[in-house]
């Protein structure tokens, strides 16, 4: 049985696409046939965060509307062989999914692959609900900071009562909470929510920590899912949330500020 | 510089604390207001069209909530009255 993940957030520019790609290509590096569908119809990312942008052709909407098969608009990553992209269209509105023609796609998709993960839009609107209606299983994406913890609650709160799951009475979406963009320092300063208390408030059990890290950046320049940047703190934290999230039982890393020089201490910097 | 940093934080509230409660706060009420039932608004209106036959009163100062504690649920009007 094929598992459909719902990468969302409610807020904006918290780490969705880069989160998605992160965990569709540890999926696939781990062995698991995994695909990411781009759900932000008019404002497609996912194919330039995943560097495949040059070899969209047709896309999630062709499809829908029966202008390509479903094989024409999979793009095969040339990094990893059991990961695919749908990308989204550039040219329609969030209108043209409807929930029949995404059950389709999603039934077809369910066939070939191990795992869907669906890279939500921002917002709490039809493009959101329709990117997380279907799912099994959501990561909530949240920064350590206010507005981006109360849009997760927000999201949440769709998740208990919008989705499939929760319009039929079925199990309930399966959620875990993922905290990108961690400053273990300003936390240390008190300037920083802390990860007990995201966790209090959100009551969703955390999948993992993700640290703010120049590596991110720099990935997304070349068109790298980072956890294909083996060396940095960040690509080995989605690394291991991908390893928890297989069921594997690890610690959370880069939750301490690193050790100060005397001289840094003093004299900051 | 850090050194004097020291100093000032201690006097400071942390603002991850205040971060902190004013998240549990609002998102307390958001849930509350979320799983209410839908006459909820129309009720609020009318409590408070009531209430201002007889004081002026500013509308963000009453507050209704229901509240659930499994067995039974309270219904809590908390009016601020102007001096």
């Amino acid at each position: 049985m094929a598992k459909i993940v719902v990468i969302t957030s409610g807020k904006g520019g918290v780490g969705k696409t880069t989160t998605s790609a992160a965990i569709s290509m540890g999926l696939a590096l781990k062995g698991h046939k995994t695909v990411v569908i781009d759900f932000d119809i008019g404002l497609r990312n996912l194919d330039i965060i995943m560097n495949c942008e040059r070899r969209v052709v047709f896309d999630f909407v062709n499809v829908i509307q029966g202008d390509a098969s479903l094989n024409q608009a999979l793009i095969k990553d040339k990094r990893c062989d059991q990961l695919y992209i749908l990308p989204a269209s550039q040219t329609r509105d969030k209108d043209a999914l409807t929930r029949d023609g995404v059950k389709t796609i999603l039934d077809q998709l369910a066939e070939q692959f191990e795992y869907i993960i669906c890279d939500s839009p921002a917002g709490i609107e039809q493009g959101a609900q329709m990117a997380l209606y279907y799912a099994d299983e959501a990561i909530v994406v949240t920064n350590p900071e206010v507005s981006s913890v109360r849009d997760s609650d927000r999201i949440l709160g769709i998740l208990q009562s919008k989705s499939l799951r929760a319009e039929t009475g079925a199990d309930p979406v399966k959620e875990h909470l993922l905290i990108t963009r961690f400053d273990p320092e300003r936390v240390a300063r008190g300037e920083m929510l802390t990860i007990p208390d995201i966790e209090e408030i959100l009551a969703v059990p955390l999948l993992g920590v993700v640290p703010e890290s120049q590596s991110v950046l720099n990935a997304s320049n070349k068109g790298m899912p980072v956890v294909l940047d083996e060396k940095s703190d960040a690509g080995q934290a989605y690394l291991d949330t991908v390893d928890r999230f297989l069921g594997e039982d690890k610690p959370h890393r880069f939750l301490e500020a690193q050790r100060k020089s005397f001289f840094k201490r003093v004299f900051g910097g | 510089m850090a050194f004097f940093d020291r100093f000032r934080d201690k006097e400071e509230a942390r603002s991850a604390d205040v971060a902190r409660d004013r998240l549990k706060v609002i998102v307390s009420h958001e849930r509350r207001q979320r799983n209410a039932p839908a006459y909820l608004p129309a009720m609020q209106r009318d409590i408070l069209a009531v209430i201002e036959k007889y004081v002026q009163v500013d509308p963000d100062q009453v507050q209704v909530d229901l509240n659930d504690d499994g067995s039974h649920s309270v219904l809590e009007v908390n009016v601020n009255l102007p001096k």
